[in-house]
């Protein structure tokens, strides 16, 4: 098996939140993998408690355990953090295949990046992303019935 | 070549819960508006259209697909991001293990729970 060659991250936890002068996209990996860990502490506990329907109880109902507002609340942050996770998450697919990043050209001074090719994607992504919490937002403050 | 092939299915993963998880979302977050699989009055997740939802095929094999892929999607994604520490072998390896053996776990759970309540709700013993 091939051996992966692998450089030490220096900076630690800086590596992993710090986005220095990267631009815009590098902050919204940062916030891709911070949704990330909280959609998946949410789950994670999501799944116990769901199980817990097997045997009758179901904690979510009125008058259950977590039918309380700071519970509706944090379900409206798992709803805000899966709307940009999925919506930025396409974003880096695409970007990782090799889409929307242009075709390589000859390094030419001024120099052009691939990031100004991609960044109407970005925006694309996030006014989707705006779209669907403004919908969530309107069913959360109880606005439909 | 065997984390680019582990790396492809968590991007593959990540497709497949765009698709569950969003279903997922419109019956459960965006009840209000969408109505979507929920006949009983009052809240999506009440007990009765839970049971209305456990008592449908459909949505016991998309539970647990979908419970699958996310288990495998969330923590590959956290091993990923641990592992960018520059930890050494023995503690990846652990950290592989501990996150397989949680993963497995749940996946048990929600797995046995999804089909206990198909078996009950067919059977109308909560209805």
């Amino acid at each position: 098996m091939a051996e992966i060659n692998r450089h030490d991250n220096r900076l630690g936890l800086w590596g992993w939140l710090g986005g220095g002068r990267w631009g815009v996209e590098r902050y919204a990996y940062i916030l891709h993998r911070l949704t990330g860990l909280g959609i998946l502490f949410y789950f994670l506990m999501h799944i116990v408690v769901t199980s817990l329907r097997a045997s009758g109880t179901y904690l979510w109902v009125e008058g259950g355990f977590f039918h309380r507002p700071i519970f509706k609340l944090g379900e409206f942050l798992v709803f805000a953090a899966f709307a940009y996770h999925a919506l930025n998450g396409i974003r880096l697919v695409l970007v990782e295949l090799g889409f929307a990043v242009g075709k390589p050209i000859e390094p030419v001074y001024p120099y052009k990046t691939s990031l100004t090719v991609q960044r109407p994607l970005l925006i694309a992504m996030m006014i989707l992303a705006a779209i669907f919490l403004a919908a969530g937002g309107y069913e959360f403050l109880g606005l439909a019935k | 070549m065997r984390e680019t092939k582990y790396w492809t299915w968590h991007m593959a993963a990540g497709v497949v819960i765009l698709f569950l998880l969003g279903l997922h979302m419109l019956i459960m977050h965006l009840g209000g508006t969408t109505h979507l699989f929920a006949p009983y009055t009052g809240e999506a997740v009440s007990k009765e259209n839970s049971l209305f939802r456990d008592g449908r095929l459909f949505f016991t094999v998309t539970y647990i697909l979908l419970l699958g892929v996310a288990l495998y999607h969330g923590l590959y994604g956290l091993r990923t991001i641990l592992f960018e520490l520059t930890l050494k072998r023995a503690v990846e390896k652990a950290i592989t293990v501990v996150l397989l053996v949680v993963g497995l776990g749940l996946f048990g759970l929600g797995t046995w729970a999804a089909l206990t309540v198909h078996s009950i709700a067919i059977a109308g013993a909560r209805g």
